[in-house]
């Protein structure tokens, strides 16, 4: 059935296709814009999209904001996924189901690399076993190397390798929706609070 | 009904359409500050266009070569003609894995081929998860833009709604509150479902993957817990290179919502270890669309909404009054295109002021479109005999210059006048809610003249001196 409507399909496309017309060049250094600091763009990017970013010279200093935040010191479970900063109350590694990670009530994970021009942060699978951890966390943590901060998308797509991973993605900010009268609520269904550690030693 | 009627019924209630007008303009407002915060903006929209053009003009190579190379990731590829092939082939796969509770994000393809009612009568459980869309389902209606589903809905609408359904307090109308029970209740169902049927937003021929945009991060929760992913896409959402998702991203959230770019940008290669991934291509008249030299450009469309958001109509007469999966300026293309009997109205819910081509990321020439869609609907005898006539007439009007002066002498003169209901009655429809200008005294002709011989009797005048 499937295999006959292939047929019909590409039938139909080849009747009458459009004249042949170039595929532009998008090199990585082009018109693009560029900031003078892209960190400060960045975290400024991140404030108006809900998040918050933190510069910390080490995990040591992360660690001490860490213990201080709200949001950690009522997480009954947590979990993390880098050494040194926060305590996991659950072996991420026992479980095998991830409808198991429903309850999590904060999660601190790994970003690679932060983009200036719109907060967006690259997370790849291979950081974390369950995927889910990234969206079903009620406030997740996302620690990135201070120094890896690009300009804008496009040398973001020049850095990375897309079709390594089965799961890889953009997080700019928590979750949020204007649904309702186009009034803003942080905490649509995935995180509620971003928080952004930029390790100078990492 | 035709456009005008449902417009109508829309407009009757004149608090609401200006709420609605506003609403809409405000989202407009952010894009315009997103866009002019881009410097090579209008570059970018350049290279979408032509990167769009491009992958047209090669749709069956590229279309091969995504389903070899995601075929090779480990995904399961299927073919679908029509909306209804669509929907087996997800009732087949539902079937193997004994299904019946399904989450769905947003996906204007899944609206396309109704799979929402087809799964229903088939005896499964379907949920919309994007808020919005839910608050539609909830309220068994359709979403009246393709971006903001509830745009059309009062938030003491969505409270009564959620009152009913979700159980929350009686007269509450706070987004936050709401919203809060809203997340609580799509948890449980996250957590429950057995299958997760998502859209597409963009698929990479070089790669085999694809990329899903939200906000609320509803797409991603409703395919990380189930083993089973159902990715529903239209042919015309491929991208050759992976590389060329950096002018895409960079312009959807900004001429959508005003956003530099949506909470997350998800790419998928291959399916979960230990699931499975299913990749529906559907047709569904897009083959047929990429034929027509006057209106394939609109396959280009990458369904942000900008258009309708700044469409004055659309504005004004809401998103329900096209009756169509996809409405607005790009929807009164893409929907006549495929049922020109049933809505031969919407080309004309338009006054041709182009600020739709002005907005579109990916420069599709809107307005010169749905002219040109009036004249398919006249060669398909489609048009109604009023239209027909006026049309005629006035043509015949334009086109002498003695009847256009002497139309035109007659009406200032009668403007001035006529009793008020000679002028404002059921055949002027314009000036129904607006008052008609004082008719000048002289026409723009005579101005023009006068004008003309006074500068030159000025300049001989000064020769003279």
């Amino acid at each position: 059935m499937t295999d006959s409507s292939r047929e019909t399909i590409f039938t139909s496309l080849r009747a009458a296709l459009p004249e042949s017309s170039p595929l532009p060049d998008l090199p990585a250094v082009g018109p693009w814009q560029t900031f003078d600091d892209p960190f400060a763009r960045f975290c400024e990017v991140l404030e108006t999209v809900g998040g918050v970013c933190q510069r910390v010279p080490d995990i040591a200093e992360a660690s001490r904001q860490l213990a201080e935040l709200q949001a950690w010191q009522s997480a009954a479970v947590r979990i993390s996924v880098v050494d040194g900063l926060g305590e996991s109350t659950v072996d991420l590694e026992q479980i095998n189901d991830p409808h198991e990670l429903e309850n999590v009530d904060f999660a601190i994970l790994r970003g690679h690399f932060g983009v200036a021009e719109n907060a967006a942060i690259w997370v790849t699978d291979d950081t974390l076993k369950h995927r889910v951890l990234y969206f079903i966390p009620q406030h997740i943590s996302i620690v990135i190397p201070a120094s890896q901060i690009v300009n804008n998308m496009h040398e973001a797509y020049d850095r990375i390798s897309v079709s390594d991973h089965a799961f890889a993605g953009f997080i700019s900010g928590p979750s949020k929706t204007a649904d309702i009268e186009q009034s803003l609520v942080i905490g649509a269904h995935g995180a509620r609070s971003l928080i952004v550690f930029a390790v100078d030693d990492l | 009904m035709p456009h005008p009627a449902l417009a109508k019924e829309f407009t009757d209630n004149k608090e609401r359409a200006q709420w609605h007008d506003k609403a809409l303009w405000f989202v407009r407002e952010k894009r315009d500050r997103m866009a002019s915060s881009v410097p090579e903006w209008e570059d970018l929209r350049q290279h979408a266009s032509a990167i769009k053009m491009h992958v047209m003009s090669q749709l069956p190579q590229y279309l091969e070569q995504f389903e070899q190379n995601a075929k090779a990731l480990g995904v399961h590829v299927h073919w679908a003609v029509d909306g209804d092939e669509h929907n087996r082939i997800i009732d087949r796969i539902l079937k193997q894995h004994n299904a019946r509770r399904v989450v769905k994000s947003k996906s204007m393809l899944t609206e396309e081929c109704h799979l929402n009612p087809f799964l229903e009568q088939n005896g499964y459980q379907v949920v919309d998860t994007d808020l919005g869309e839910r608050i539609v389902q909830l309220r068994q209606e359709h979403p009246s833009h393709i971006v903001l589903p509830a745009i059309h809905i009062r938030k003491e609408e969505v409270g009564e709604c959620f009152h009913e359904h979700l159980g929350t307090e009686k007269g509450a109308s706070d987004p936050a509150y709401l919203t809060e029970a809203a997340r609580q209740h799509l948890r449980e169902q996250f957590c429950s479902a057995d299958v997760g049927i998502t859209g597409v937003n963009f698929a990479i021929a070089e790669t085999g993957g694809f990329v899903i945009c939200t906000n609320e991060g509803n797409a991603d929760l409703g395919v990380s817990l189930p083993n089973v992913h159902i990715a529903c896409m239209g042919i015309e959402k491929l991208l050759p290179r992976a590389s060329d998702l950096a002018v895409f991203l960079r312009l959807l959230a900004r001429s959508a919502t005003g956003q530099p770019i949506t909470t997350y940008s998800s790419h998928f290669h291959g399916p979960r270890p230990g699931s499975e991934l299913h990749i529906i291509l559907v047709d569904n008249g897009r083959s047929g669309i990429l034929q027509s030299p006057e209106f394939r450009r609109s396959l280009n469309c990458i369904r942000c909404g900008a258009c309708m958001n700044t469409c004055p109509v659309y504005r004004r007469s809401g998103g329900h009054s096209y009756q169509s999966t996809v409405p607005g300026p790009i929807g009164s293309i893409l929907t006549p295109l495929r049922t020109p009997e049933e809505h031969s109205s919407l080309p004309f819910a338009c006054s041709l002021c182009g600020s739709c081509t002005d907005v579109c990321p990916v420069k599709i020439d809107l307005h010169h479109q749905l002219l040109a869609m009036r004249g398919f609907l006249d060669r398909k005898k489609l048009l109604g005999m009023s239209k027909k006539l006026s049309m005629k007439f006035v043509s015949g009007l334009l086109s002498s210059t003695w009847m256009f002066t002497a139309a035109g002498r007659a009406a200032r003169t009668a403007l001035r006048w006529m009793p008020r209901f000679a002028v404002y009655n059921r055949l002027n429809g314009w000036g129904r809610q607006r008052e008609l200008p004082e008719p000048p005294k002289t026409s723009f002709r005579q101005q023009y003249a006068a004008h003309q011989k006074e500068v030159t009797d000025t300049v001989a005048g000064g020769q003279h001196d």
